[in-house]
């Protein structure tokens, strides 16, 4: 699974934090980060239901 | 593009005596296009329904939050209540790129890990109020003496209130947001003195900066002295009844069903069911722009309603059952798009605590008066209870 995030878009709402935790986070601004970019196969659920939830647009993902 | 005429519908709707949805959005959802709707002024606006044309609506840079512009769907102004100025620094009503300057330098006070930090701080403000609630006896109205004060006494802690004011600011929010206890005169007294409060505060914070939000948006500099006012209004208004609606509601509903107390997924369920701020995203076309099949034209309104998207039973299994137990978490409660709620982490943290504590420390709590009595507030644009007569 391939992540990209958008940080311009990114309007901070913290989806994708409360939603995979151990991928996601926010940086001092509070903009979107990629934790760990090599997502486990029992994150990548999550990942793709933070992506949908993301009020921006802010995530693509692109599954193998 | 659809060649029917589209269907002419009443609008606003009343709920039904109860916190949930008009049953007529599901006749709405249920036909093709966007339903059409007149103002009392007389004005043009589209409803949209479904879930997925809810969230396209909201992320579409056609279609403008700006309540300056010509045939933006004033809601709240047809019902009676007058229109907020558009101060400086009332960002919701500006779109983007202009808006996302004041959205960018509050982010950082509102991210999850920071919302985290605070939950010691909601934990003591919500013990405080259930303490003054013993305290006074064996019956409460959950309105007046939790719901409300919660989130009033939490924004004022996070804005930098000294505790000596709190109870000022406190009583005129209140003020502010009760409709039936208060008249319009007394509304727009407690506004100006709050906005006067508010400018002073700002002047103290400038001189003597300290550690709250105040400060730390002044010393990023993104933030204009005289916008200030606009955003912390904006602030305290978007958290206060909302939130104190939710977290009403949420108890009348886990009253009903017991079963939940205790579960933290009601949190996300509640939102979803009641919808509160049903009719808060409004929006106008600033160019022609399709929707569902339907062309809008530009200088038309556009009234998303989040309630019916919210119980759209293409996006939600039994969207009518209360389920916290539900895998699906893509509700617009908070809205979506780049508006979607600010504070959302916050409202949440509240909600989990208000309910949490409320059950752990009054086991017995229930109903003083049948549920069907309850004073439900469905006249303004948010949904909620003007008062929850509670005992023990």
């Amino acid at each position: 699974m391939r992540i990209t995030v958008d940080t311009d878009r990114c309007v901070g709402a913290g989806q994708c934090v409360l939603t995979a935790p151990a991928v996601f986070d926010q940086d001092h601004d509070g903009v979107v980060e990629v934790h760990d970019p090599a997502v486990g196969a029992d994150e990548q659920d999550a990942v793709a239901l933070a992506a949908t939830l993301c009020p921006s647009g802010a995530i693509t993902v692109q599954r193998d | 593009m659809t060649s029917a005429e589209p269907r002419v519908v009443d609008f606003p709707l009343r709920r039904p005596g109860e916190a949930f949805p008009p049953p007529r959005y599901q006749d709405y959802r249920d036909q093709p296009g966007l339903m059409l709707s007149y103002l009392p002024n007389g004005n043009k606006v589209w409803l949209v329904t479904r879930h997925e044309d809810v969230r396209a609506v909201l992320t579409n840079r056609k279609i403008s939050s700006n309540p300056d512009h010509p045939g933006f769907p004033n809601i709240s102004q047809t019902m009676g209540v007058p229109r907020q100025e558009q101060i400086p620094g009332w960002f919701v009503g500006l779109d983007s790129p202009e808006h996302d300057r004041f959205r960018k330098a509050l982010i950082p006070e509102f991210t999850v890990r920071r919302v985290r930090e605070l939950r010691p701080a909601v934990e003591q403000t919500v013990d405080r109020c259930i303490d003054a609630m013993l305290a006074a006896g064996n019956e409460a109205d959950l309105v007046a003496d939790f719901a409300l004060p919660v989130p009033s006494l939490v924004i004022s802690s996070l804005l930098g209130v000294p505790p000596v004011d709190r109870d000022f600011f406190e009583s005129r929010t209140r003020t502010l947001v009760a409709i039936q206890a208060s008249t319009d005169q007394q509304r727009d007294t407690a506004s100006r003195e709050l906005l006067r409060y508010i400018n002073r505060l700002v002047a103290i914070k400038q001189k003597w900066p300290g550690d709250d939000l105040i400060s730390r948006l002044l010393a990023t500099g993104a933030i204009e002295p005289q916008e200030m006012s606009g955003v912390l209004m904006l602030l305290l208004i978007a958290g206060h009844e909302t939130t104190a609606n939710n977290i009403a509601l949420g108890v009348v509903t886990l009253l009903n069903n017991p079963e939940w107390i205790g579960d933290d997924r009601v949190v996300e369920e509640t939102l979803r069911f009641h919808s509160v701020a049903d009719l808060v995203s409004l929006r106008v076309a600033v160019e022609d722009v399709e929707i569902s099949g339907q062309l809008v034209r530009a200088g038309e309104g556009i009234v998303p309603l989040v309630a019916a998207a919210n119980h759209d039973e293409q996006a939600f299994a039994c969207p009518h059952r209360f389920d916290p137990a539900r895998t699906e978490r893509h509700h617009v409660a908070f809205g979506y798009g780049v508006h979607q709620c600010l504070g959302q982490n916050l409202v949440r943290i509240e909600m989990e605590i208000a309910y949490r504590r409320l059950f752990e420390r009054i086991p017995g709590l229930r109903l003083a008066v049948p549920a069907e009595e309850l004073p439900l507030k469905y006249d303004g644009v948010l949904c909620g209870l003007h008062a929850l007569p509670v005992r023990w």
